[in-house]
């Protein structure tokens, strides 16, 4: 389990996050939602001990997380970090392959265990990724791509998955993958996420539970019947929202209005 | 073999380094190094007898292969030391080169083109100039210098936005160029007649092999790559961005700083002992990476021995092409280098 306890993070002087608190159980997704500069993304590096708290404190596994070293972090929280350039010619598999640095043994080399690469072609399988293991990163399409940072976290055998708008620039179907792996690792192995998003119905399908977040404070946290209340998601993003039901899942669906639509036109 | 064997097998054998693939290229460029000095010593402005002398080189200078007095000292006293401070600085330049390159994330770094080869070289000059009667100085210094023009590169390089590539190579051309003016004033301290061996220096020159500075630099350039491939798999996480890396396990600033350490130890040995010599630092681990993928762990030795059979070579052309006058070795390595740049700067 993963757990936060009102904490604060800064960027100098500035508050990013400010006197928040989550739990990431076992099983569970939960989304992040908040308006850009809300402090998402650095809610999620603090939460992989990448800052410094200011106030509060993280609890791994009912530890604080300055207890553990950086391996130890690494095996039990894995990231997925907005799309990065990869600049050298490096295989799929090699990329992959990274995911189980922190399992690597007391060899001096470090080189993959049987294990290692066994663990690593069963999420390529997984992942749908292991006939193109051989193609190097940078002539991958994006959805491609996409799949292998995932894949990279899904070999580190993390219990706690944090992902950084996983669908951003993914068409409908790569977005419906991305999220149904997220949720077969949760549902199949107990692994608990935390997915940062800004399609709030997306969220509204997948989620256990939501965070909606602003200005580093949080305004809302439960179910995402509580949070998607037109008056919370107006409070966060300022324009006026329709909250009416899915007529299939049943669950929130969030319309905005558009009250002078002459100026889209 | 069952199913799960047969994917095994498929996985381990194609698209990434294996040990076994690793000690297969470094035994192969191991024995083609080798072969190369044992050539290329047998050229020379003196002609010796090719059977004498190969059989004086494996009884290891023992007398009575037929070879002179005199012949058996140009072969084992002059031109074998030669050969080994080629290969130890050519390992060392490659070998720094490709870690420096993983480690700022470019594929473009160099130590020379980053101004760090004339870091060392300043800190050469000043040990030269002001501590001339303690030879341990002139590698200290010149390792203190390549340090320091490292870090000035990289805080230069570093703006709001990030490191890019084309920051970090205006940086270092500041550098240089800031640097080159520096050695200009301090060569004005010296006397006319040091000032010729000075310039020559500057561009490379590995005729001063003798005594410690060689055993310096084989030792040195040895035991850092070593110390580089043993951190070669966390810059494989590096490669690709230090956030990454950190989220996935690295100690990012614990390894930051030793490979900095160490690439400009390995810069500071080989400036210390032969001067610039420029791109062997660049081209040796874009061929190694072209050829074999970028696995650190197999581009960082493979590199080393192929820089060191690079300059073995370039040093060969340099001390037979106008025979008995010398090039400086730095001067046949751009010439080399400067096109293969280009041609990767375009390519990429």
């Amino acid at each position: 389990m993963l757990e936060a306890q009102n904490i604060v993070a800064r960027y100098g002087s500035r508050t990013a996050v400010d006197s928040v608190s989550l739990t990431l159980s076992a099983g569970q997704i939960t989304a992040l939602i908040g308006p850009n500069g809300a402090g998402k993304s650095t809610l999620l590096r603090t939460l992989n001990g990448g800052m410094t708290l200011v106030a509060g404190v993280i609890l791994l596994n009912g530890k604080p997380l300055e207890a553990f070293a950086r391996r130890e972090i690494a095996k039990h929280i894995a990231v997925v970090a907005q799309e990065s350039d990869v600049r050298f010619p490096v295989t799929v598999l090699e990329f992959v392959l990274g995911g189980r640095y922190a399992w690597a043994g007391g060899t001096t080399w470090g080189w993959e265990s049987v294990q290692d690469v066994e663990s690593v072609s069963a999420v390529l399988r997984e992942t749908s990724l292991l006939e193109m293991r051989g193609r190097l990163m940078n002539e991958l399409s994006g959805g491609e791509r996409q799949r292998s940072v995932l894949a990279r976290a899904l070999a580190t055998e993390a219990t706690h998955l944090l992902l950084d708008e996983p669908t951003a620039n993914l068409d409908l179907s790569h977005q419906a993958t991305i999220l149904s792996l997220v949720r077969s690792r949760c549902n199949r192995r107990g692994v608990s996420a935390l997915v940062i998003t800004h399609d709030i119905n997306l969220a509204a399908e997948f989620a256990d539970n939501v965070l909606l977040l602003k200005d580093g404070r949080s305004l809302a946290y439960g179910p995402p019947q509580e949070v998607f209340r037109a008056e919370l998601i107006e409070q966060a993003f300022a324009i006026k929202v329709l909250v009416d039901q899915h007529p299939m899942s049943t669950v929130p669906r969030i319309t905005p209005v558009h009250e002078d639509r002459r100026s889209f036109r | 073999m069952t199913v799960t064997e047969g994917l095994h097998m498929t996985v381990l054998g194609d698209a990434r380094a294996t040990p076994r693939r690793t000690a297969l290229i470094c035994l192969m460029l191991g024995a083609a190094l080798l072969a190369s000095i044992v050539l290329v010593s047998l050229f020379g402005s003196e002609r010796l007898p090719a059977s004498e002398s190969l059989c004086t080189l494996f009884s290891l200078g023992r007398r009575g292969c037929g070879l002179s007095a005199a012949q058996t000292a140009i072969l084992m006293d002059i031109r074998l030391p030669r050969i080994l401070l080629a290969a130890a600085v050519g390992a060392s330049l490659a070998a720094a080169g490709a870690s420096y390159q993983a480690l700022l994330r470019n594929p473009l770094a160099e130590p020379y083109l980053l101004g760090i080869s004339n870091g060392a070289a300043v800190g050469t000059m000043l040990s030269l100039v002001f501590l001339g009667q303690f030879a341990f100085a002139r590698p200290l210094l010149a390792f203190g210098g390549a340090l320091l023009a490292t870090l000035l590169v990289y805080r230069l390089a570093a703006g709001r936005t990030g490191t890019t590539p084309e920051r970090l190579i205006l940086s270092g051309v500041i550098v240089t160029t800031f640097l080159s003016s520096v050695i200009v004033f301090v060569t004005t301290l010296l006397d006319a007649t040091r000032i010729r061996s000075f310039t020559f220096w500057l561009l490379g020159d590995l005729s001063g092999s003798a005594g410690n500075l060689l055993i310096v630099s084989i030792v040195v350039s040895i035991l850092c790559t070593t110390v580089l491939s043993f951190h070669a798999r966390s810059l494989n996480l590096l490669m690709l961005g230090e956030r990454d890396a950190f989220d996935l396990g690295v100690e990012v600033s614990r390894v930051r700083f030793t490979v900095f350490i160490v690439a400009s130890l390995l810069v500071g040995s080989s400036v210390a002992s032969s001067g610039s010599v420029g791109y062997v630092g660049l081209v040796v681990p874009h061929l190694v990476r072209l050829s074999f993928g970028s696995d650190n762990r197999l581009t960082i030795p493979a590199a080393a021995l192929l820089g060191a059979m690079f300059v073995v070579i370039a040093d060969t052309l340099a001390r037979t092409l106008i025979a008995p006058r010398e090039l400086p070795v730095g001067a046949i390595t751009a010439i080399i280098g400067a096109p293969l740049f280009i041609y990767l700067l375009r390519r990429g």
